[in-house]
């Protein structure tokens, strides 16, 4: 069956490259296909990109993204003091526990010097750490208004320099031929197959694909909420797979932190975390104390807690408050549960009142006796939580040129990935804040100069 | 969770609701004074949420960068909101308190004033002043008078200003008795410069260095530097006022000045600057996205730069024809759109340069009595 040309006039489109034939397409409209596409235009080729989500809700990840981790060697006005490569690659040594792909991570983090002067260069806006209210940090840079307002800016550019833009339109079949790549897009449920001289994906992780999350993390997978974009479903990542790509990663692990139970079930981001554990007592449902909410004080503890809420009994569990503690607590999106007694907090929370009277007991005993916090000043507060999941670990393969590794051992030199689903290759555990969007600018740029390399060669 | 679709809900509770979300968010910290007044609250009492409606300047920087804008199921529109806020807390500070129902209407109401007190000005005229004198071709010192009397002018616009300002600072102080800190009067000095040059620089319309979502998606600067046109504008009728004032006064001269003057000078390119402002602020109200304004909003900047329009205009025809027959209906006309305008002004938009520079004040003392909490990325 022969397939319709594309139409570049298309309502859902932007003006671009001649659609049935073109050098580059970028399948993916977060931070990573938008850096491919820019990068790959810039280079001279012709560029369409297609982002499965509608234009409302485009950019994938880098919505919910805030700031990104830069090797540098001197203060800008983005960032303070120095943070070399080689803490940047110790760091990620640390957390990934030697887990990583050396050479592709060290072409990354290379990358990561040049990427705040790319992003300026692209329009997007840095915050100064002179505005606002920044935590220092000398690790990552702020995206001033956060990752859509980046997104924002890159989708502008893109589309400035003439990269062609269709919405709602899904990667949904992958041919890699001799000279070319052939791929199928999806629109309304209808087909359109076009020639690419080289395809670059980077449509994300499979996180919000519920047949992904129940191989992965099992049982706890029906309770888990999907903290970012709904459209991660993994299609990408199993044309990959499907097309001979080499795995990455570990099975089974992901990046898992508590979110407040009462938020959306995709797509919540930073505001549904919960972060004052460490002010109160967890507890699963029948009042039990889950773990010591004070063993580990780093910003790294919410990881731990993820998959703790995750194993409790229906994948449940809640934070209690006294007053105090919420009031060190950070704020939160929805209101805490609150009540004048323990019992009504219970109740409320459908938790078992005696359980958690005891628990309660036995922290302020604790707290009494060897210093701590107890759980005293009425009215008290509650959070009912659920794991939340940012990533899972694992995606495909790739060279530092982001080119996919094949199963079979060679490289596939037309296909490149890049952004979430090819993650894994250097962070096949762990979590470092501010990576995703580093990894997936610096390794979306790497893919598009090379793609456009590859196809105007 | 969501902004319940058809139940009505009052624009501070919904403001709350949003203000909650921010705050667990804090993305947009460097756009605007609003977002570093809010880290690290946990809460948002009636006051805090009609002081940062106040504070926010209708940037909408907020709105573009907003992940959790519609159609998240968070729904969140904080221009919008904060500018129903607006509208609600000027209707309540309104005084005397019997403008508030012209405030809600000030469209109507402004156009019924502004046309009785202008058209009274000119039956009054046309009447009482004698045809070869109203029509009449006048270059020497003291003309105006000859058509509108010294004494009748003064008393018509000096009474109608001081209405204006004693309503308009009532008002304010009203708001300030809402908002305002207890804080000694050691801190308010220390506040005012920062607040000052908040006020004079219109930096939160700035959009934390890049632009403002003026019209749209794309970053631009237009709003504030037309608004610096504008109030540059005004200065300078105001500074030609003052000074013919002097001149009346001190050395003796009566009105019309010759061109190469203080009064006239300063008059001329205020009137035109402020024209020129005005069209680029209506130019950007008739562009801009309509999704993160309150439309009552924009119909209360419409009048208020219908008003000023009007002043300037008709300023600027007494100037062009005052060596003309038409001179005399041209001041008349003038002087009865200024005292219709200085009758409206305390149920119009003109608040909002009080009330914000209230706004920033405040911002500028919380700022030294309890600094912002930081707020971390992911």
């Amino acid at each position: 069956m022969r397939l319709p040309a594309l139409c570049p006039g298309c309502g859902h489109m932007t003006a671009g490259a001649p659609l049935s034939e073109i050098d580059v397409l970028v399948a993916g409209g977060a931070a990573a296909g938008l850096c491919a596409a820019i990068a790959a235009r810039r280079a001279g080729a012709t560029v369409h990109l297609v982002e499965s989500a509608p234009r409302a809700l485009r950019g994938g990840n880098t919505r919910h993204a805030r700031n990104f981790r830069i090797a540098h060697d001197g203060p800008a006005p983005w960032v303070p003091d120095a943070y070399p490569a080689d803490a940047f690659l110790n760091d990620l040594l640390r957390v990934t526990e030697h887990a990583t792909d050396d050479p592709v991570a060290r072409r990354l983090i290379d990358g990561s010097a040049d990427l705040p002067g790319f992003l300026i260069d692209n329009g997007v806006a840095l915050q100064p750490t002179s505005r606002g209210v920044l935590p220092y940090s000398r690790r990552t840079a702020f995206l001033l208004g956060g990752g859509k307002a980046m997104i924002n800016a890159l989708f502008a550019t893109a589309v400035q320099l003439g990269v062609g833009v269709s919405y709602d339109t899904a990667l949904a079949g992958l041919h890699v031929e001799p000279g070319h790549c052939t791929a199928e897009l999806r629109r309304d449920g209808s087909l359109t197959r076009i020639t690419a001289r080289a395809v670059v994906v980077a449509t994300g992780g499979d996180q919000a694909d519920r047949a992904a999350l129940r191989r992965q993390l099992g049982d706890a997978a029906d309770t888990v909420v999907v903290r970012g974009t709904p459209h991660a479903d993994g299609s990408g990542l199993r044309l990959l797979l499907a097309a001979g790509a080499a795995a990455a990663g570990t099975p089974g692990l992901g990046h898992l932190v508590p979110v407040d139970a009462r938020g959306p079930a995709v797509d919540g981001g930073i505001v549904t975390r919960i972060t004052g554990i460490p002010y109160g007592v967890v507890v699963d449902q029948h009042g039990r104390r889950v773990a010591d909410e004070r063993a580990d004080l780093r910003r790294t503890h919410y990881a731990q807690w993820g998959p703790r809420i995750a194993a409790c009994p229906e994948g449940r569990a809640a934070l209690v408050l006294d007053h105090d503690g919420l009031s060190r607590a950070a704020p939160t999106a929805l209101p805490p549960v609150s009540a004048p007694t323990l019992a009504g907090l219970a109740a409320a929370l459908a938790i078992d009142p005696a359980g958690l009277d005891a628990t309660v007991r036995d922290v302020n005993a604790t707290a009494e006796a060897r210093g701590g916090r107890p759980i005293r000043v009425p009215p008290f507060a509650g959070y009912p939580l659920v794991a939340g999941i940012t990533f899972l670990h694992h995606g495909v393969a790739v060279d530092a040129a982001m080119r996919v590794r094949l199963r079979t051992g060679g490289i596939a030199d037309r296909l490149l990935a890049a952004g979430g689903i090819m993650a894994a290759t250097v962070l096949r555990r762990g979590y470092l804040a501010g990576l995703g969007v580093t990894l997936a600018a610096v390794s979306g740029r790497i893919a598009g100069e090379e793609a456009a390399r590859v196809a105007t060669r | 969770m969501s902004r319940p679709a058809d139940t009505p809900i009052d624009a501070a509770t919904e403001a709350e609701r949003l203000l909650r979300i921010c705050a667990a968010c804090m993305y947009c910290d460097g756009y605007c004074a609003v977002f570093p007044a809010i880290a690290g609250k946990h809460g948002f009492p009636r006051a805090d949420i009609e002081h940062l409606a106040h504070l926010c300047h209708n940037c909408r920087g907020c709105w573009y960068a907003c992940q959790y804008a519609p159609p998240h199921p968070f729904a969140v529109n904080l221009p919008r909101t904060l500018a129903e806020v607006r509208q609600e807390s000027f209707a309540r500070h309104v005084r005397p308190r019997w403008l508030a129902g012209a405030f809600a209407r000030n469209g109507r109401v402004a156009v019924a004033v502004v046309s009785a007190v202008t058209l009274a000005a000119l039956a009054l005229v046309l009447i009482a002043v004698p045809p070869e004198i109203l029509f009449g071709v006048h270059t020497s010192g003291g003309a105006f008078y000859r058509v509108v009397p010294w004494g009748v002018m003064t008393a018509a616009a000096g009474l109608s200003f001081a209405w204006a300002v004693v309503a308009v600072a009532a008002a304010t102080v009203a708001f300030w008795r809402t908002i305002g800190p207890r804080a000694p009067l050691r801190i308010v000095l220390r506040a005012l410069p920062a607040a000052l040059a908040d006020i004079v620089t219109l930096r939160n319309l700035g959009g934390g260095g890049h632009g403002c979502n003026d019209t749209g998606e794309k970053l631009s600067g237009e709003r504030r530097a037309s608004h610096h046109v504008l109030v540059a504008g005004f200065a300078l009728t105001v500074l030609s006022t003052v000074s013919a004032a002097l001149l009346h006064h001190v050395t003796g001269a009566p009105a019309p000045y010759p061109i190469v003057s203080l009064p006239v000078l300063a008059g001329t390119l205020g009137g035109v600057l402020m024209l020129v402002g005005i069209a680029g602020l209506a130019a950007i109200e008739t562009r801009a996205d309509r999704e993160p304004a309150a439309p009552a909003e924009i119909r209360m900047n419409i009048v208020l730069l219908a008003l000023l329009a009007a002043t300037a205009a008709s300023g600027l025809a007494v100037l062009g024809l005052r060596a003309t027959a038409a001179m005399g209906l041209a001041l008349t006309l003038h002087l009865g759109v200024v005292v219709g305008t200085f009758l409206v002004l305390p149920a119009t938009k003109m608040l909002h340069a009080p009330f914000r520079a209230a706004a920033l004040l405040r911002a500028a003392i919380d700022r030294l009595i309890a600094p912002p909490r930081r707020s971390g990325g992911e």
